[in-house]
């Protein structure tokens, strides 16, 4: 998971890829991201035929169907900018699957461990990248972190969540119990599995309940996605919001330039 | 013969059960709560012996390297370990079945008119089903781990590896003991159940003709069979009874003794979270001339049961590292939700998902590797690396695909596949691959969000729908001035 | 064909994947050994110790001169009426001489004792090889003059610990032994780790002692004279 951040001055261009998740059901999490991005003076270029990693074919046993969604991904970089991927699932997937995805094509192989190295989770890249130190002078507010697994195992980036929001001197961060434990939602296998699906997810928002948080922060849609339909199917109004909208707004709260 | 015909059906539910069986589970509240407070207890006493990540790193890297290295050699090795046993008057007998290591046993048993045999905590004995094979033949079968001794008296199997009863409470046993054993009266105190269990066991051990056990470690190069445990019945089965019957899979074989420390230390550590167990037990030899107890014949049994269609690829090759120690099932939240029963095979949780494959084959497993988020935790805190989600994955390809060019089928190869999932995802990967499809279909899907289904299969069965939003980011940005 | 060869030859016919060298794992304790503070005889000793007694071994600190005659008020105490011990083992002379009451020598096969020996036997009385401080464990290795079942069949347990015999580690105790080495002297037919009394945790996680072997171990810990 350690990898050596890039040195020398800051990139002036990064790549968006803002999973097929983003681009749908979360709109909003992107534009958030984007507009952060821009805040640091940085030229955000989105490539217009992204879809999708390829990650839904990929876990469910179907390489071949990942193979051909990635591959159309791949092509999508010609310059050496970093990717900046706001989901540490879908940066996992491109960052650590897909040089295994092509693993039997040598010139696949090595695009792909190229492109590996130019992926960023979105929290990666503000922290180790762009090292930002933001100022935080928003209304108190105490809210809770749900980690995604592919962002701790994967990416080790629930770190660089958690070190983000103890920028911001007005919230107070407080921890749910089983923290590292899966919220149930596994793509498919929320489909699949639905009843163990439900109780892993059940028992997640129960947990973020209990600590008492005004809402929870989650920096991988897919898991928000379920926490939040599990919650409104409740009819609970506590939600959580992606890592990039809540600090857009605790920035534009702080009466500085969004 | 190119398909070994070495795999076993047991009673096993078929596929299409596991989802019933996995809803009963994990809407009873009680069973959830029992595993939930006994895997919370499990974690947090692994993660009091690993306060140094490093050196935990260092180690797990050790022991991966010990087992890669033991598996890359495993036939000579196995053939050392013939050598030296035989050397050492231990008996050596191999199985490439359940059926034929039953037949070894129970053979062996009828040479000595036994009538009893004592069991120590023996997985693979569980996985052969042996307990059925020796009472057919007239022989009774007692298991002696406590945990173990409990689960047969209710008619039951194992709910854990390493913890066989831990899905029943203390009242459960009580009640359970006072019905089912002789002059036992209800006690809810754990130390006096103990001692009910400890009384009539002891006579056992010392009636039984013969001992049966597993194997933790055998090591080739001195011929000795290593035996962890912490309570002393597997010690009593392999010492008191005139003969000694060890069975193993074929994979726990290592090299040199040297090889076992490491081990050995992951295994207690990762699995109760013991620096060490209670007994540590290197077995050479039979009783030797001169020697006042001891059993006077050893026999070892050496199981194939599909482990080498594992072995036969080297990226399933990494499913007979495994040392079963249980961490990953203690770390799994599928198996705190739905617990071990769940599963109907003999190995539950994250291992059981990957190895129950080549034991049984796909046709009756293929909905375990599915069981699973690929949260990745079984592969955090597996002591010997085992790279679990990948392999889940790729049981999950195997199952719904025909074999590798170059490679030989699974025993059940394909047996999830459906012309209805080839199409959905041969659809996906169209849309998916194509961004001009794929900009029509985010675009239709946003003008027509009215029209989302309110049922979405499993999604919504605790969940409200999943609705597009009003326009796409994509759409969004078209109005800024982003580049492209 | 035999299960033995279908196993071997399809064992054999798997593609043999990456070379993988030797694990050299006296490398890796060496190395772990030399980052670690130095332990002393001192802190081994207090190390063990600790750790025996988390796993509910009592230790009881003796000298050459006191240690049977410890034993003997250890087994008034505990109301021992019958010690077994190895008529030919080590200390079978200053056993004998120490006026324990009910002395039991193991002297003939188990077959022919059994009942006795489960049924009517208080305490066993046994030497050991060594020690372990890091896991507080005894490296016990019963032979012809100390059987295998001497350990394990009374409800106590008493072990005669050399203070000098103790190691750092389970790896540095089986090198002390000579089963580790360039030249590996062979294994005893039984040998045992023993580190603390019989234990379950298999109902409902609680732990109780005496699940079928010794309910107490007592370690007489041999130290110099004037040392303890």
């Amino acid at each position: 998971m350690q990898r050596d951040m890039p040195t020398g001055p800051r990139p002036k261009d990064v790549y968006f890829f803002s999973t097929c998740l983003v681009d749908l059901f979360c709109p909003e999490a992107g534009l958030d991201a984007i507009t952060l991005l821009e805040r640091e003076g940085i030229a955000v270029h989105f490539p217009e035929d992204q879809t999708c990693c390829g990650q839904p074919a990929y876990t469910s046993g179907f390489g071949e169907r990942a193979r051909a969604v990635a591959q159309a991904q791949m092509q999508l970089f010609p310059n050496d900018w970093p990717i900046v991927v706001p989901s540490g699932s879908c940066a996992g997937m491109m960052r650590h699957h897909y040089p295994r995805l092509f693993a039997d094509d040598p010139l696949l192989k090595a695009r792909a461990e190229a492109l590996a190295e130019q992926i960023f989770e979105f929290s990666e890249f503000l922290l180790d990248v762009l090292k930002v130190h933001w100022r935080d002078s928003g209304k108190p507010a105490t809210v809770t972190l749900h980690t995604s697994c592919s962002a701790r195992r994967e990416m080790g980036t629930h770190l660089h969540v958690r070190a983000l929001l103890a920028q911001l001197s007005g919230v107070n961060v407080v921890t749910q119990s089983h923290e590292s434990e899966c919220c149930g939602f596994g793509g498919t296998f929320s489909l699949k599995h639905p009843s163990i699906s439900s109780a892993m997810s059940g028992d997640k928002v129960d947990a973020l309940k209990e600590t008492g948080a005004e809402a929870f922060i989650s920096a991988d849609c897919g898991c928000m996605l379920n926490l939040n339909h599990t919650l409104q199917k409740r009819g609970d109004s506590f939600q959580g919001k992606h890592l990039a909208t809540f600090l857009r707004e605790r920035l534009a709260a702080a009466g500085e330039k969004s | 013969m190119n398909a070994p015909e070495n795999t076993q059906t047991l009673s096993f539910i078929p596929a299409s059960e596991f989802k019933q069986r996995t809803t009963e589970a994990v809407a009873d509240a009680h069973l959830r709560q029992s595993f939930r407070s006994a895997m919370d207890f499990l974690m947090a006493k692994r993660a009091a012996q690993f306060p140094d990540a490093d050196a935990l790193e260092a180690q797990r890297a050790l022991a991966e390297h010990i087992r890669r290295y033991s598996l890359s050699r495993l036939p000579e090795l196995l053939e050392k370990l013939e050598r030296q046993l035989t050397a050492n008057g231990i008996q050596v007998h191999w199985a490439e079945n359940a059926e034929q290591a039953n037949a070894i046993i129970v053979g062996i048993a009828q040479k000595h008119s036994a009538e009893l045999m004592v069991k120590g905590k023996s997985m693979v004995s569980e996985e052969t089903e042996l307990n059925h094979a020796m009472e057919a033949a007239g022989i009774a079968a007692l298991e002696s781990d406590m945990g173990e001794y409990i689960v047969q008296l209710d008619g039951e199997k194992p709910s854990h590896i390493i913890m066989p009863a831990i899905h029943k409470t203390k009242q459960q046993i009580a009640r359970l003991f006072a019905e089912k054993v002789p002059g036992a009266s209800y006690t809810e105190s754990v130390d006096e159940l103990i001692g009910i269990g400890r009384a009539v066991l002891r006579e056992k051990f010392m009636a039984a003709e013969i001992g049966l056990s597993g194997v933790n470690f055998a090591v080739a190069e001195t011929g000795t069979l290593c035996l962890v445990e912490n309570e002393g019945n597997g010690r009593m089965c392999t010492t008191v009874p005139d003969v000694h019957i060890a069975i193993t899979g074929i994979e726990k074989v290592v090299e040199k003794l040297e090889h076992v420390p490491p081990l050995l230390n992951l295994l207690t550590r990762s699995a109760t979270g013991q620096i060490i167990t209670t007994y540590f037990n290197m077995i050479s030899r039979p009783r030797q001339p001169g020697e006042l107890d001891g059993p006077k014949e050893v026999h070892l049994v050496l199981l194939d049961n599909g482990r080498t269609q594992a072995y036969a690829d080297e990226q399933m090759r990494a499913t007979l590292q495994c040392i079963r120690c249980g961490a990953c099932m203690n770390h799994c939240p599928v198996y705190t939700r739905i617990g071990g029963h769940a599963y109907g095979t003999t190995y539950p949780g994250p291992i059981g998902e990957i190895i129950s494959p080549h034991m049984m084959g796909l046709a009756a497993t293929h909905a375990l590797p599915t069981a699973s988020t690929l949260c990745g935790a079984c592969g955090e805190v597996c002591p010997v690396k085992i790279p679990i989600p990948d392999l889940l994955i790729r049981l999950r390809a195997e199952a719904t695909h025909d074999a590798r060019p170059g490679h030989a089928p699974l025993v059940g190869q394909g047996a999830a596949r459906s012309a209805l999932m080839d199409f959905v995802w041969a659809g996906w990967a169209a849309l998916y691959s194509r961004p001009a499809l794929y900009r029509a279909f985010v675009w239709l899907a946003t003008r027509f969000r009215f029209l989302t289904p309110p049922m979405q299969s499993g999604w919504t069965v605790s969940r409200t729908p999943l609705k597009p939003a009003p326009r796409t980011l994509r759409e969004q940005l078209a109005g800024r001035h982003l580049k492209t | 064909m035999s299960a033995r060869d279908s196993i071997l030859r399809r064992l054999r016919a798997a593609p043999p994947g990456q070379l993988v060298l030797p694990p050299d794992v006296p490398a890796f304790y060496a190395a772990v050994r030399e980052q670690a503070p130095a332990t002393d005889r001192a802190a081994r000793i207090e190390l063990f110790c600790e750790r025996m007694s988390f796993w509910r071994g009592e230790i009881v600190r003796v000298t050459p001169g006191n240690w049977a005659e410890t034993l003997r008020v250890l087994c008034v105490t505990k109301g021992v009426n019958s010690l077994l011990y190895g008529p030919r083992g080590p200390h079978a002379a200053t056993l004998e001489a120490a006026g324990i009451k009910g002395l039991k020598p193991y002297d003939r096969p188990v077959d022919e004792w059994k009942p006795e020996l489960f049924r009517d036997t208080d305490a066993g009385f046994t030497s050991t090889r060594g020690g372990i401080a890091e896991t507080g464990t005894l490296v016990v290795w019963p032979d012809d003059k100390e059987p295998r079942l001497m350990s394990l069949v009374p409800p106590i347990h008493f072990a005669l610990l050399d203070a000098n015999a103790i190691c750092d580690t389970p790896f540095e105790a089986m090198s002390a032994q000579g089963w580790i080495s360039d030249k590996p002297v062979a294994m005893p037919s039984n040998a045992l780790f023993i580190s603390g009394p019989s234990k379950t945790a298999d109902i409902q996680i609680t732990l109780a002692y005496g699940a079928h072997g010794p309910k107490e171990l007592v370690i007489l810990l041999l130290l110099g004279e004037g040392e303890s």
